[in-house]
């Protein structure tokens, strides 16, 4: 049966072209100038320069972690181009009739139009370019909200008190090698913030494509809920197909004040490279959010791109009654490898999480989970439940799980459970003797082992991460 | 409907079917018993095309189509129902979704539009109803914490739904209550209608009660030993397979 399998997971990956764009790309190479310039290209303030070059001071003496589960020659940070934009979006477009046609034809390839009255209707888009943000649907809807919805670089520019006040705040610049690395250089990202007892009138979501070849990807993404607001935000992502290694090291700071919601959810499917391991992009990514009384951060994430994934959507539980939920899967074939999973740091009274972390592994990939959870001394009645069921697909992949469960507070209750399960023979042929083909089975009993993390997802994205998980596994089965 | 002739197969390099012969016309109940063993649960993955067992020789022919040629979802297109004796869970799959993706792959293959939602909810509710499991078995998972003899209804029940034209049942009288029988024979039963063929396969003789073959076969050592009418199975009842000969006492014992 695994040859069966092997066959049906030969995928093909439907991002991997490249648009033919004229671009302005950095030299490769990084130092202080490019630091300097980039703040340029961007009209930052000196405040922000300034908050640039000491992260880069800092990331200069720090070392790259090599704790992950993961294997990977070492990159070459030298070798990297820190920003490159369609030459077209120099003159900064007033309106979509102004952008590069191209640029619109490459979203609209990968399935997301741009143009408003064409979008799936309540989902707000902004389009992030390799460096830059390209568009940003739906804006002045958003803004009779008083909903701000903008790129970063402009959010710099327009409300720079806000972002001054939170920026650095969840993930401070120091936090790790990659997060340092992105505060020097980010380019562009999201901006979110919601007003006190608003909530926010669409989804709003983030594209990410990677085009240019050498480039890496830094983005930063903020959004500040305010009191009593709720917002559910999603990002997707894809990149073409390439024999080079590309990096993808992006930050993401949720903010959630008092008695407010944020529900994040993440469609990844960065390029992962071909079946020898050769290309793809490596993903190491900082997202963390800190909850305040009463507020909510839930993460929902599906990943099935990535050569190499090191992320750990994290949630500071700060405040009393605050709640973070964890809902994952992960999807690794070929030479994927996967260190994925989250932090609960409890420190408020009562407050409560939930990890449900879904691994699937197949071909000769790794996927492994990784999770904390702190229970701090504050943290009288916590809860935790965490459930990481793995689901292996061959004989040749590997699912790991790293769990790492500290309290300091006797009334806090932490629950683990954790299975590892086979797509059976039995389930194959009993798929296959109902008349279903070997594809169209695999796919089913994945979505199957996924329904939990699924449900959780915005309604118009369940269909996408269902259909991409159904891609991800479609090969050539004759 | 259905031609085997001098069938051989074998299971990792173990001679399981040994020369098998059987031929079952349209609308023929043909029943198949034999000592633990014999091969008869060999019979049915063998037909359907499990991987893992593989023809030596001989040929297997469903309405003129060469069976062996085909792989296990186009035979199940072409028709062939296997009822498993253990059926496996697959589980966050619902019951519901799975049954819609076969029954629209078999309508497919027939070159029918696939069914709606609504129009197959109603079809399914009708299937649940005659097996008289609970409609709320069509959102739980497939086969998922159900007990052996819901196991057993719900294999029924996707029969009844997909229409096959020979439905082969590979002991679903195992594990079974009178009452739970009583329903699997009844669901069998409403779906004799002069056309469709069945090979029921089982242990004992009690099935036949309830759902009456045309024909019983013995089979023994991979090969069909006897054949008669339902009174063989009446026979076997009484005095086992002794007559079989020592060696199948003992494996009965």
């Amino acid at each position: 049966m695994s040859e069966q399998i092997e066959q049906a997971l030969e995928r093909k990956y439907d991002a991997g072209f490249y648009s033919e764009i004229e671009s302005e790309t950095f030299e490769s190479g990084l130092d202080e100038s490019v630091i300097r310039r980039i703040s340029a290209m961007k009209n930052e303030p000196e405040w922000m320069l300034e908050w640039r070059l000491k992260s880069y001071h800092a990331w200069l003496e720090m070392e790259e972690p090599d704790w992950a589960h993961v294997d990977y020659p070492k990159i070459d940070y030298q070798a990297i181009s820190y920003y490159s934009a369609p030459k077209s979006m120099k003159d900064k477009p007033q309106s979509l009739d102004e952008v590069d046609p191209e640029l619109l034809r490459t979203y609209e390839k990968l399935g997301i139009p741009l143009h408003e009255q064409e979008m799936l209707a309540g989902v707000a888009v902004d389009a992030v370019f390799d460096s830059v943000s390209v568009v940003t649907t739906f804006r002045e809807k958003l803004e009779e909200a008083g909903v701000i919805f903008c790129p970063i670089s402009e959010a710099v520019q327009k409300y720079p008190d806000l972002v001054k006040k939170h920026i650095g705040s969840v993930v401070p610049r120091t936090d790790n090698y990659f997060a340092a690395l992105n505060s020097a250089v980010f380019t562009d990202g999201s901006f979110v913030y919601i007003p006190k007892g608003t909530r926010c009138p669409m989804e709003l979501s983030t594209y990410f494509r990677i085009n240019e070849m050498n480039t890496g990807q830094f983005e930063r993404t903020l959004i500040v809920a305010d009191e009593g607001s709720y917002v559910s935000y999603l990002e997707g992502c894809t990149a073409p197909q390439r024999d080079e290694n590309q990096l993808h090291a992006a930050v993401v700071e949720l903010v959630a004040m008092d008695d407010s919601q944020i529900k994040y959810s993440t469609v990844q499917n960065w390029y992962p490279g071909d079946e020898n391991g050769k290309g793809g992009i490596y993903n190491f990514v900082t997202k963390r959010g800190i909850a305040h009384t009463n507020a909510k951060i839930s993460w929902t994430q599906v990943e099935t791109g990535s050569a190499v994934t090191w992320k750990y959507p994290s949630c500071v539980l700060k405040g009393d009654n605050s709640v973070g939920e964890f809902y994952s899967v992960a999807l690794t074939r070929g030479r994927q490898q996967a260190d994925t999973g989250t932090k609960m740091i409890h420190v408020g009274k009562n407050t409560r999480s939930t990890i449900i972390s879904k691994g699937i592994s197949a071909g000769n990939s790794n996927n492994a989970y990784r999770g904390l959870v702190q229970m701090g001394p504050r943290a009288d009645g916590a809860r935790n439940f965490t459930e990481c069921d793995s689901l292996l697909i061959g004989d040749k992949c590997g699912a790991h799980t790293f769990p790492y469960i500290e309290s300091r507070n006797p009334s806090a209750i932490v629950e683990h459970e954790a299975t590892t399960s086979k797509v059976s023979d039995e389930q194959l042929f009993l798929c296959q003797q109902r008349g279903l083909d070997t594809e169209k089975a695999v796919s089913m009993i994945v979505n199957g082992f996924c329904k939990e993390v699924f449900k959780e997802l915005p309604m118009e994205f369940a269909v996408e991460a269902g259909k991409l998980l159904e891609i991800s596994l479609e090969g050539s089965v004759g | 409907m259905l031609s085997i002739k001098n069938l051989h197969a074998s299971v990792e390099e173990k001679n399981i079917i040994k020369g098998l012969n059987l031929e079952v016309k349209p609308g023929e109940v043909h029943a198949i018993m034999g000592p633990n063993g014999a091969g008869k649960s060999t019979l049915g993955y063998v037909l359907s095309g499990r991987d893992g067992y593989e023809v030596s020789e001989g040929e297997a022919m469903l309405n003129g189509k060469d069976l062996l040629e085909l792989d296990v979802e186009e035979r199940a297109r072409e028709g062939l129902f296997l009822a498993f004796q253990y059926p496996v869970e697959i589980p966050g799959v619902s019951n519901m979704e799975f049954m819609k993706e076969s029954v629209n792959a078999m309508r497919e293959e027939r070159g029918e539009e696939p069914l709606s939602a609504a129009e197959f909810l109603k079809k399914a509710k009708e299937a649940c109803k005659q097996v008289q499991l609970p409609l709320d078995f069509l959102k739980r998972g497939v086969n998922e914490g159900f007990s052996g003899g819901e196991k057993k209804r719900n294999e029924i029940m996707q029969m009844i739904l997909l229409e096959p034209k020979l439905c082969i049942l590979d002991e679903s009288d195992s594990g079974l209550d009178v009452d739970a029988l009583q329903v699997v024979a009844d669901g069998v039963n409403s779906q004799r209608d002069g056309e469709r063929s069945f090979i029921v396969v089982t242990h004992y003789q009690r099935l036949l009660d309830y759902i009456k073959p045309d024909f019983v076969h013995i089979l023994a050592d991979g090969k069909i030993v006897k054949s008669g009418d339902a009174s063989l199975a009446l026979e076997v009842e009484k005095s086992g397979y002794a007559f079989l000969g020592k060696a199948y006492e003992e494996v009965e014992a």
